[in-house]
């Protein structure tokens, strides 16, 4: 069985999905925050198999600029959390009512 | 024995990823997401992306999950998730998780271009053709794309090439623009970890005493004395 361009984008939109599910039921910020991470490894994904199907290196350019932004991301946020724990001594999201309604 | 190779990552890159988010453990959490991101490298090596699997392994498996590490453990969250989780919430998010399954099953199944094969595209040293589309009145019409020496160099050469090219066309985007306001971003993040991160002035009052105390403490002058 031949592997297909449908294939890898299968696999991304499983792997975005797993992700998303993360978000949205996981309670720990890091954890959601690395739930983000792997939504961005699919998007990534997909650029890639794109890249490779219709022979434009442009998508691999475009991975190059997100795992860069990514990284900073990741560090901006973690400082974020880490400033939060210092402020609430917490990392649970139900914890976190400063703005609830 | 491609198809081996894309099964194998391809299932091992999500049972991980479903580890991440079932494991209720943070630690093996982040271990489950460095074995998805190495197996995602490997989908990457099949898709011809060997510099950007090598950057991936680098910087995410590397510098990115260290830093999720280092915080793990730095705020010691070995606490549990102790509020049980609820059933109602957990029902809505599988259903949308579903949905988008669904539709994007749907969109993949109704789009032709996507059954493309890679033996289909060309050889290393020919011109790269895809196979013939198939019209609607059922006359084939050669699928051409860009006759670029896919194989001649490293892909690493190409990027580079690609991220770095001045001179280019009316109708070709340059990289170089992005790439240096790429450098301002990073800059700019830095700066902001350190701001977030620095230790409070010990002359000024700590925040977290402002917000969560009531009123300072008064110091009467007549009951000292």
């Amino acid at each position: 069985m031949e592997i297909t361009l449908n294939d890898y984008l299968a696999v991304a939109a499983v792997l975005f999905v797993i992700g998303l599910m993360g978000v949205l039921t996981r309670r720990n910020l890091i954890i959601i925050y690395m739930s983000l991470e792997m939504m961005l490894q699919a998007a990534n994904l997909t650029f890639v198999a794109f890249s490779r199907f219709n022979d434009h290196l442009d998508g691999q350019v475009f991975v190059f600029f997100v795992i860069t932004v990514a990284a900073a991301e990741v560090a901006v946020g973690l400082a974020l959390i880490v400033a939060l724990y210092r402020l609430k001594r917490t990392t649970q999201v139900q914890d976190l009512t400063t703005l609830k309604f | 024995m491609n198809a081996l190779f894309f099964w194998f990552f391809s299932a091992g890159m999500i049972v991980c990823a479903l580890a991440v988010i079932l494991n209720r453990n943070a630690v093996a959490s982040a271990l489950c997401f460095t074995f998805t991101i190495i197996f995602m490298a490997g989908l990457f090596v099949m898709l011809n992306a060997f510099f950007l699997a090598a950057v991936q392994i680098l910087v995410t498996a590397g510098a990115v999950m260290v830093l999720f590490l280092f915080i793990i453990m730095l705020l010691d969250v070995t606490a549990m998730e102790h509020v049980p989780r609820q059933k109602i919430w957990m029902g809505c998010s599988l259903v949308l998780a579903l949905a988008f399954l669904v539709i994007v099953a749907k969109t993949l199944q109704g789009t032709p271009e996507g059954s493309v094969t890679l033996d289909s595209l060309k050889t290393p040293g020919s011109t790269l053709t895809l196979k013939p589309d198939v019209t609607a009145d059922g006359q084939t019409v050669p699928h051409v794309l860009s006759s670029t020496d896919w194989d001649k160099q490293d892909d690493t050469h190409r990027i580079g090439r690609l991220l770095f090219r001045t001179n280019v066309k009316a109708d070709e985007p340059s990289y170089v623009a992005p790439f240096e306001i790429t450098s301002l971003l990073i800059l700019v993040a830095t700066i902001g970890v350190i701001v977030l991160c620095k230790k409070d002035d010990p002359t000024q009052p700590r925040r977290r005493e402002v917000i969560t105390r009531e009123a300072p403490p008064v110091e009467d002058p007549v009951l000292k004395n």
